[in-house]
């Protein structure tokens, strides 16, 4: 599976992502520059964590808006799929590829600490892996993470199963103290309809070898490999 | 020279820091009057925080070879070999004036040009820590003061992207006009890449890179060299403002541009701006400068030579590049949307030319700004008031009523409790290689494509250095070091930060010669280099002076990451061990400062050749793999060690402990002495470690087991604390959280 780490000015996340794809899950990546629209040879398109172009205006705005995200519809019709992380999920927010806005933390301060995760869909090609209800810990490192959808926003997210994860406590339980910024409804991470986008705050490439603390991020990249191996859409491209 | 410039007297040398023999000296070194450039250029370069001054004879007694040093103090940054073909860059500075002044962008711009100082040098930043003081924090100012600096800090941090690995933050009421914010950055390079800052090659080019150029933090540097009288805060305006955005951009440029082999030297816009650079970078190569201002980018209009000189403006780098290569690294730097404008050229003459239009605004000899820059070896008084402090014995006071009582209240003493707080707001994991988080003794990184690790910590005592500067300065390196024991390390370098008052009181002046020298003493008989540093003088505010605030960071280096050691319990049945001596004093300690409201006795003595043994015989246990977590004994004595090893980790333990008397019940709990460490030894470990503490010939004994969910401590087969885990680790975790929540 061929992936693609996109570098805004200001990402920071991107050598973490190459390293975790090169040399943990060993699979063929490049990195691609923001001015790039060419992405006909990637399987998936990784937006990493940062500060894209200073995170100015809004977190993920001039991103959002740049050449490499408005190559993104070309490329998710031709078969491929998009992971954004941190200021991805952001970005993929702002460029309305994914519904709903990231407004600043409850608490109004960064926060960089270890969460667990909900699966509330397991039939994602993010998550077939996994076990509706399975809890994940990850962490997550953002001052702008608290997720936000209208009623109208949140009743189809609900009914087509959109919402991936949610933060929950160890034990998974849904509860207001294991939600680290507020999120509406603790959601954590939401996926298109089609389910070709998966957006989340947590961070799955520093939950990738356990001397790091834990590897339940490595499982998102699993059943997105299994999912292609499986339907064999990465052999026909 | 132009005319419009105002003319230059005496009294203008005199407001612009300079004395009155300074200036003649001035004027002896260029045969004539300055001219207002120029006396801008001698103001910046000959303060105290561009030409140490003050500070000079003193710090020639550090030991700055050994043979794995790359580079001593006089760069940008030191550097350590760490073997292969890598090298360590380090380096700590302080910004205390500005954070007082404004503490967000003070503090964030403190981490900025700590940053830069060590990707001049061609090396990648992978870890910051930090360490602050702060006054009383039932003060609201001191709430604003904490809230300002750790979201600077964070802002700044995390934007650029560079995990903060530790660090530590300490109250007392002498620094509240004052607070203290150091940083310290280290940064991982190829040895066959590293940069300096020199301006060789006659002819080339001189490249100014990256931000604008705008009137902020016009005089930092003279500031950051002066006391502040009242209405400090109105020096707002001299205070840099930060881009964690562009210093991003900057860095990946520079590391690109670098890689492209051809950049001659390159040196940060810090302090001093591009008076600095543009002197320091020839006379360290034996070279002369010419700049043309005009071709400076500017973010203001009508900016004389005297403010594009002294600016402090942030994110900018001076670089001097081969003749003929100009073109590949500008293209470099417009891949990253900086500016990369040639503004000057190396010349052979030794002379610093700044021409504005073409017209010639300064010239000066680049030694006489560097090399000839004063030196003074003022004064230095032992203050009487030493004595009155010595002659306090604590144990004239009478014992605590309630031992609990008095735990709890050292575990919620600001300075001991948790500082969740601060470093939940800082990123501690980008870069997906910090293997040991905030919280533990020191903070420890993987390097990549090796089986090595490094370790890092900042320490500083002030209440030690107050009473006894001698063995305070050594105390900080002997602590420094034993926390990287504790975390399996062997130290490799020191950088440090040395902040104290007014060098111009003799009394002032003797701490810090005084802790400089026990500063020397401890690394030379410990054998760990000073590489690189920092002297911040002048922290009085209103009179009121700081306290001694040597701050020691420390690098050492793991060769096999698994080695990494926490300070917490991990497994009930383990055995604990004390490692170490008896002698413990309760002068200067934090059960004195909590409990009985006073920083007054005499330190328990410090034994440098067992210092060296302990933490040898902890490093080798650790290296055995017979070790599941050790923990320095500091502030609070074993009791508090203790304590903190049942609840700073992931989970709580509780620990039953007989504790050996030392005499009276609050010395043998809370009395603070060096060269202890607190281990616990999983069962099956247990006769090869007592194997092995026999051979290495240190003090130690078996002193308790780990297990349950009880906090039990025994002296004389009596119990004289015996509380719920649960307990301490509340008092412990909202102790400081309760005055910044």
């Amino acid at each position: 599976m061929r992936f693609g780490v996109v570098i805004f000015p200001g990402t920071w996340s991107d050598c973490d992502f190459h390293f975790v794809i090169g040399e943990v899950l060993h699979q063929p990546v490049k990195y691609v520059w923001h001015r790039d629209t060419d992405l006909s040879e990637y399987d998936c398109v990784i937006l990493p964590g940062g500060f894209s172009y200073g995170d100015y205006l809004r977190a993920g705005a001039i991103a959002g808006r740049s050449p490499v995200v408005e190559a993104l519809g070309d490329f998710l019709a031709g078969g491929g799929f998009v992971l954004g992380s941190c200021n991805g999920f952001q970005i993929l927010c702002e460029a309305k590829l994914l519904p709903g806005a990231l407004l600043r933390n409850e608490c109004l301060q960064y926060r960089c600490q270890s969460t667990f995760l909900f699966v509330e869909n397991a039939e994602t090609p993010f998550t077939r892996g996994l076990r509706p209800g399975q809890v994940l810990k990850m962490p997550i490192s953002h001052g702008e993470g608290k997720y936000y959808g209208d009623a109208e926003t949140l009743r189809i997210l609900r009914g087509r199963n959109q919402i991936v994860f949610r933060y929950c406590t160890e034990a998974g339980e849904i509860t207001k103290e294991a939600n680290p910024n507020g999120s509406v409804e603790n959601i954590a991470g939401i996926m298109n309809e089609e389910g070709t986008v998966l957006g989340l705050m947590p961070h799955p490439e520093r939950a990738a070898e356990s001397a790091l603390g834990g590897t339940d991020g490595l499982l998102l990249f699993h059943s997105l490999i299994g999912s292609l191996i499986e339907d064999g859409s990465f052999l026909k491209r | 020279m132009t005319g419009a410039e105002p003319k230059v007297t005496l009294d203008l040398a005199k407001a612009h820091g300079l004395t009155a023999e300074e200036y003649d000296r001035i004027i002896q070194l260029l045969g004539r009057e300055p001219t207002y450039t120029e006396l801008g250029l001698f103001s910046a370069l000959w303060s105290e925080h561009c030409a140490y001054k003050h500070s000079k004879v003193f710090l020639r007694q550090f030991p700055t070879k050994a043979p794995h040093v790359l580079q001593g103090p006089g760069e940008n940054a030191g550097i350590v070999d760490l073997g292969d073909g890598l090298a360590l860059v380090l380096k700590m500075e302080s910004h205390n004036h500005p954070s007082f002044i404004e503490p967000f962008q003070g503090a964030a711009t403190g981490v900025g040009g700590i940053l830069r100082d060590i990707f001049t040098m061609g090396a990648r930043p992978v870890a910051t820590l930090d360490s602050l003081r702060f006054g009383d924090p039932e003060d609201p100012k001191t709430r604003y003061l904490i809230g300002g600096v750790v979201s600077g800090i964070s802002w700044y941090n995390n934007c650029f992207g560079v995990p903060n690995v530790g660090g530590e933050v300490a109250f007392a009421p002498e620094y509240r006009g004052n607070p203290l914010v150091n940083v310290m950055c280290v940064g991982l390079v190829r040895k066959d890449r590293i940069f300096r800052a020199r301006a060789e090659g006659v002819g080339n080019p001189v490249l100014y890179v990256g931000a604008k150029t705008g009137r902020d933090g016009i005089h930092g540097a003279t500031m950051a060299s002066a006391v502040f009288e009242e209405g400090a805060e109105e020096r707002r305006p001299t205070v840099q403002v930060g881009d964690p955005f562009t210093e991003k951009l900057l860095l990946e440029a520079c590391l690109e541009a670098m890689a492209t082999g051809a950049v001659v030297g390159i040196q940060d816009m810090g302090a001093a701006g591009l008076a600095c650079c543009s002197a320091e970078m020839p006379s360290r190569a034996g070279t002369g400068m010419e700049v043309e201002l005009s071709r400076v980018p500017l973010r203001e209009t009508g900016m004389t030579p005297y403010e594009i000189m002294l600016s402090e403006s942030q994110e900018r780098m001076l670089l001097v590049v081969v003749r003929g290569r100009e073109g590949e690294v500008r293209k470099v730097f417009a891949k990253w949307d900086l500016e990369a404008v040639e503004v000057g050229r190396v010349t052979d003459d030794g002379e610093l030319r700044v021409r504005m239009d073409g017209q010639l605004v300064a010239q000066v000899p680049v030694r006489a700004l560097t090399d000839e820059a004063p030196v003074y070896e003022k004064p230095t008084a032992r203050p009487a008031w030493l004595d009155e402090l010595h002659a306090f014995d604590p144990l004239d006071l009478p014992p605590p009523a309630d031992y609990e009582q008095a735990l709890l209240a050292i575990l919620a003493a600001p300075t001991v409790a948790s500082k969740q707080w601060v470093y939940r707001q800082y990123d501690h994991q980008v870069g997906i290689n910090t293997l040991v988080l905030p919280g533990s003794d020191g903070g420890v990184l993987r390097i990549k494509g090796t089986r090595k690790a490094i370790a890092l910590t900042t320490d500083g005592n002030a209440r030690s250095v107050l009473l006894d500067p001698y063995q305070g300065g050594a105390l900080a390196v002997a602590e420094a070091a034993r926390n990287l024991a504790c975390s399996g390390a062997r130290p490799l370098a020191v950088t440090d930060c040395l902040n104290f008052g007014s060098p111009e009181r003799p009394e002032i002046l003797w701490q810090f010669s005084e802790a400089v020298r026990g500063i020397s003493e401890a690394c030379r008989r410990l054998e760990i280099p000073v590489v690189s540093g920092n002297v911040s003088f002048y922290n009085e505010t209103e009179g009121q002076v700081i306290l001694p605030t040597p701050i020691i960071g420390m690098a050492g280096l793991l060769e096999d990451a698994g080695w990494r050691t926490t300070q917490w319990f991990k497994g009930p049945g383990d055995r604990i061990a004390l490692i170490g001596p008896e002698a413990v004093s309760l002068g200067g300690s934090e059960y004195l400062a909590t409990c009985g409201r006073r920083v007054a006795g005499r330190l328990a003595p410090l034994d440098l050749t067992l210092e060296r043994e302990v933490q040898a015989a902890c490093r080798a246990a650790i290296e055995a793999g017979l070790v599941a977590s050790a923990h320095d004994c500091a502030e609070g004595g074993v009791a508090t060690a203790l304590a903190e090893a049942c609840m700073s980790g992931p989970g709580e333990i509780g620990a039953d402990v007989a504790l050996p008397s030392v005499g009276r019940l609050d010395l043998t709990l809370f009395g603070e002495g060096p060269s202890r460490i607190v281990v616990s030894i999983p069962p099956m470990a247990q006769r090869h470690f007592e194997g092995l503490m026999q051979e290495w010939q240190v003090p130690w004994r078996f002193i308790g087991t780990v297990g349950g969910d009880r906090f039990t401590l025994r002296v004389r087969g009596e119990v004289v604390v015996n509380l719920p885990v649960e307990r301490i680790a509340h008092a412990w975790r909202t102790g400081f959280e309760r005055y910044v929540a």
